[in-house]
């Protein structure tokens, strides 16, 4: 439990405000249910949880959001942006929300999430097939797609393949759509991955969730191992799912286990 | 509202004849302006159920500029700008200025509270009159009103005294005041620039609401005097366009030692606003940081303007005059006193704070009671920076140190005998002005870094 909690630098140099595209879902009673703020990876805009989880989310009585990291989807464009402006980003839509929120955080989103937990009281957090950085991990990545990983060390984007997102249950034209609306993070923040750094403690001491697929070919089973060890638990898996499980075939699935885990914390 | 539970409500002791409804485990935090909050925050973070008691009807204390007893005015902006001032886990929005206006900062602790559900824990409309100790580290605390209206006794495992320090005026003493025939009031009764329109204006005191209100007078009075005891810095807003306390911070991320910094504001200060005695303002007396930071790019624009007479000390009043200590006579009609605010805990006996005849409260980082491991005051602090952060971290480490004095009693207390056991320390480098003014002015950056120490200590054993 160390608590930093001298920063000057950060003081002194607080990131550069940007506008942020924050979609949401709103359920239609107003019940105690606590918000959910969904946050994609690099690459990923809010659009990939407006596809289906945002309303599902709302429907099943939880006031949804979902945000595009600076310089994705439709927020203000960014290029030299560090891991610390988009943990900002996220925790500002958080404290602007009228309720302790549940942040949700998909592949590097879920690194922004890890991040953003130690600057927010986050009454819980699911890392969803989170891609937590580290060497180990680049050099999977590397061996599952060369062609869209190699390039990125010399400052291109991450270009993630169709396969390594879906699985073969999605109709093949479908999960072409969405790989061409694919964006790119900033390269600082990819070279961030290599080296991301020793996490800091959340605050508040939130229940922390890890959800994932053993067949997605970003994070393989042990890196969700590793995850939720971490955060003292085991992964929740999804078998037969590739790494965009909010928009594969079986999209339903893993969302609706993440909120009877949240209903019953 | 915490409904009493079942086992603690059948629990009443006895204080004489009186009735003292127990209340368990239960924390008491007294106040719910941002101190108080927070208190209430940090405490329900670390598992503890908590009544907070707030004399007024909502949160926010000072900021609640229209309440009789708030220092605030209407044209009040923050002068600590807003990523030093914000809580440290709860931003202030990015599309918010540099420097808020104080109904913003009202809106902010009332979306805090609301964010974190705290309302339910605050009895509003609730003075504590008395705060008692009790046997084994308890407190019996009596309060008046809500609808009921009748005084009741209650005991508590823990206070949180967070009752501000700015509110209670501190009033200096003249010859012949009372028989004065123009108006006089204190900064605190002063909300709105129409008391100053078509009025000659006498404001005495230098500090930061002195500053403001002698601007104020310049824009909207016929004229103003502007009477200070000594001479001062004028940091500005902004230097090199970024915010002043900013800059400063980055000096403190580079461990800039105390006396380079001090030179080197110096510096600034002279090559852009200059040598001040040209403006009629005395010499300071001192270096920068050993007089509580004035924020204020305005000030010396304005005597430039002839809008700001820049006077010394007061000498005695008359009837329709007050001289100065130069031996001037001159002629307001209204003499603003903004001369600052004392500590006032009427509920608690002063030596429950280690008070002496002064009324100083001696605490161990002005927060934590001697010889009280069970009693706290939060946000008694005036620092060189925003108060928010630094009162978040204080109530984090009281309910961290309440967890580990129930969950390991003998390293709790061999803890405490180390931490409080040291002589009285200055939370600053800086040779401070001997003024009542600077009792708790500390360095946020020493500060936080005790407690930060403090904190690593307070972990659990692993
Ligand atoms: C003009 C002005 C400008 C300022 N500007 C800044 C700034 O720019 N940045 C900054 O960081 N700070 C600033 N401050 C300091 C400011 O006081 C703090 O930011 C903060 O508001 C202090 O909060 P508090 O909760 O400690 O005290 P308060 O806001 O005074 O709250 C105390 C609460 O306790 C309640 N209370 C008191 N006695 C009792 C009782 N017996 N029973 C029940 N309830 C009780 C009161 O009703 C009140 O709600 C400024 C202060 C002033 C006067
Ligand atoms: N815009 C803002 O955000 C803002 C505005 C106002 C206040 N504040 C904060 O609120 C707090 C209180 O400020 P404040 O200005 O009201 O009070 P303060 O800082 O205590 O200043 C009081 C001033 O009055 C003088 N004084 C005191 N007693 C005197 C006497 N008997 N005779 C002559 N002069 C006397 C002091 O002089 P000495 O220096 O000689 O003691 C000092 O100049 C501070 O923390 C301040 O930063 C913030």
């Amino acid at each position: 439990m160390s608590t930093r909690i001298l920063r000057p630098l950060e003081w002194a140099y607080p990131p550069r405000p940007v506008r942020r595209e924050v979609r949401y879902a709103r359920p239609d009673t107003d019940g105690s249910r606590p918000p959910v703020l969904f946050v994609p990876g690099f690459g990923h805009g809010a659009w990939i949880f407006t596809e289906h989880w945002l309303e599902h989310t709302a429907g099943r009585g939880f006031p949804a959001y979902a945000l595009s990291l600076r310089g994705h989807g439709k927020s203000g464009s960014a290029p030299r942006t560090t891991l610390r402006s988009y943990a900002h980003d996220v925790v500002q839509v958080a404290a602007s929300l009228p309720r302790q929120a549940v942040l949700v955080g998909h592949g590097a989103g879920a690194l922004v999430v890890a991040r953003a937990l130690a600057r927010y009281p986050a009454r819980a957090a699911v890392l969803v097939a989170p891609v937590l950085g580290g060497v180990r991990m680049a050099f999977s990545v590397l061996a599952g797609n060369p062609a869209g990983t190699l390039p990125a060390l010399f400052g291109a984007g991450l270009r993630p393949s169709r396969r390594q997102l879906f699985s073969r249950e999605l109709p093949i034209r479908v999960g072409r759509g969405y790989a061409s609306r694919l964006g790119r993070a900033s390269t600082l923040a990819q070279w961030q991955l290599l080296a991301p750094g020793r996490l800091e403690d959340p605050v508040g001491n939130p229940p922390v969730l890890v959800v994932g697929s053993p067949q997605d070919r970003i994070v393989p089973l042990v890196a969700l191992n590793r995850a939720a060890r971490q955060y003292g638990g085991a992964p929740l898996l999804f078998p037969g799912m590739g790494h965009d499980l909010m928009l594969d075939a079986r999209w339903p699935e893993p969302i609706d286990a993440i909120l009877d885990w949240l209903d019953k914390g | 509202m915490t409904d009493l539970g079942p086992s603690q409500a059948a629990t009443t002791h006895w204080r004489g004849d009186q009735p003292v409804h127990g209340r368990g485990e239960t924390v008491c935090v007294i106040g719910a302006g941002a101190s108080g909050l927070v208190a209430v925050k940090n405490l329900r973070e670390q598992g503890f159920a908590v009544d907070c008691f707030e004399r007024e009807t909502g949160v926010g204390g000072a900021w609640n500029w229209r309440h009789t007893r708030s220092p605030v005015y209407g044209s009040t902006h923050l002068i600590s700008s807003k990523s030093v001032t914000q809580f440290p886990d709860f931003p202030m929005p990015d599309s918010w200025p540099d420097y808020p206006h104080h109904s913003r900062l009202l809106q902010y602790l009332e979306r805090y509270a609301d964010h974190f559900g705290l309302r339910e824990h605050v009895w509003f409309g609730t003075e504590v009159t008395r705060v008692e100790p009790a046997e084994g580290g308890y407190w019996d605390v009596t309060t008046r009103g809500g609808r009921g209206a009748l005084d009741r006794t209650q005991r508590y495992a823990a206070v949180v005294v967070a009752t501000g320090h700015n509110w209670s005026p501190k009033m200096p003493e003249y010859e012949g005041l009372a028989d004065y025939r123009g108006e006089v009031i204190h900064a605190s009764a002063y909300k709105d620039a129409a008391q100053l329109r078509g009025r000659k204006v006498l404001v005495v005191g230098g500090g930061n609401t002195g500053c403001d209100l002698a601007v104020e007078a310049a824009q909207q009075a016929t004229m103003c005097w502007h009477s200070t005891r000594r001479g001062y810095w004028y940091a500005p807003k902004y230097v090199y366009g970024r915010p002043a306390d900013q800059v400063n911070d980055l000096a403190r991320a580079l461990r800039l030692p105390l006396r380079l910094r001090q030179w080197l504001f110096h510096r600034v200060l002279r090559r852009t606003v200059g040598d001040l005695t040209r403006f009629g303002l005395r010499k300071p007396d001192h270096r920068i940081y050993e007089t509580h930071p004035i924020v204020n790019s305005q000030l010396v624009y304005y005597i430039g303007h002839g809008g700001i007479v820049p006077v010394g000390d007061l000498a005695r009043f008359e009837r329709h005059s007050v001289e100065l200590a130069t031996g001037e006579l001159i002629e307001p009609d209204l003499v603003v006193l903004a001369t600052g605010y004392q500590p006032r805990f009427d509920f608690l006996a002063p030596q429950l704070l280690g008070a002496q005849a002064d009324g100083r409260p001696r605490l161990y980082m002005h927060a934590f009671a001697r010889p009280y491991p069970t009693l706290f005051v939060a946000g008694m602090l005036q620092p060189d920076s925003g108060l928010l952060p630094l009162v978040h971290w204080q109530t984090v480490a009281m309910a961290r140190w309440l967890r580990l004095r129930e969950s390991a009693p003998q390293r709790a207390a061999q803890l405490w005998t180390s931490l409080v056991g040291g002589p009285d320390r200055r939370w600053t480098k800086a040779a401070v002005k001997d003024s009542t003014r600077h009792w708790f002015e500390i360095d946020h950056v020493l500060y936080l870094r005790a407690l930060q120490k403090t904190l690593k200590a307070l972990e659990p054993a692993a």
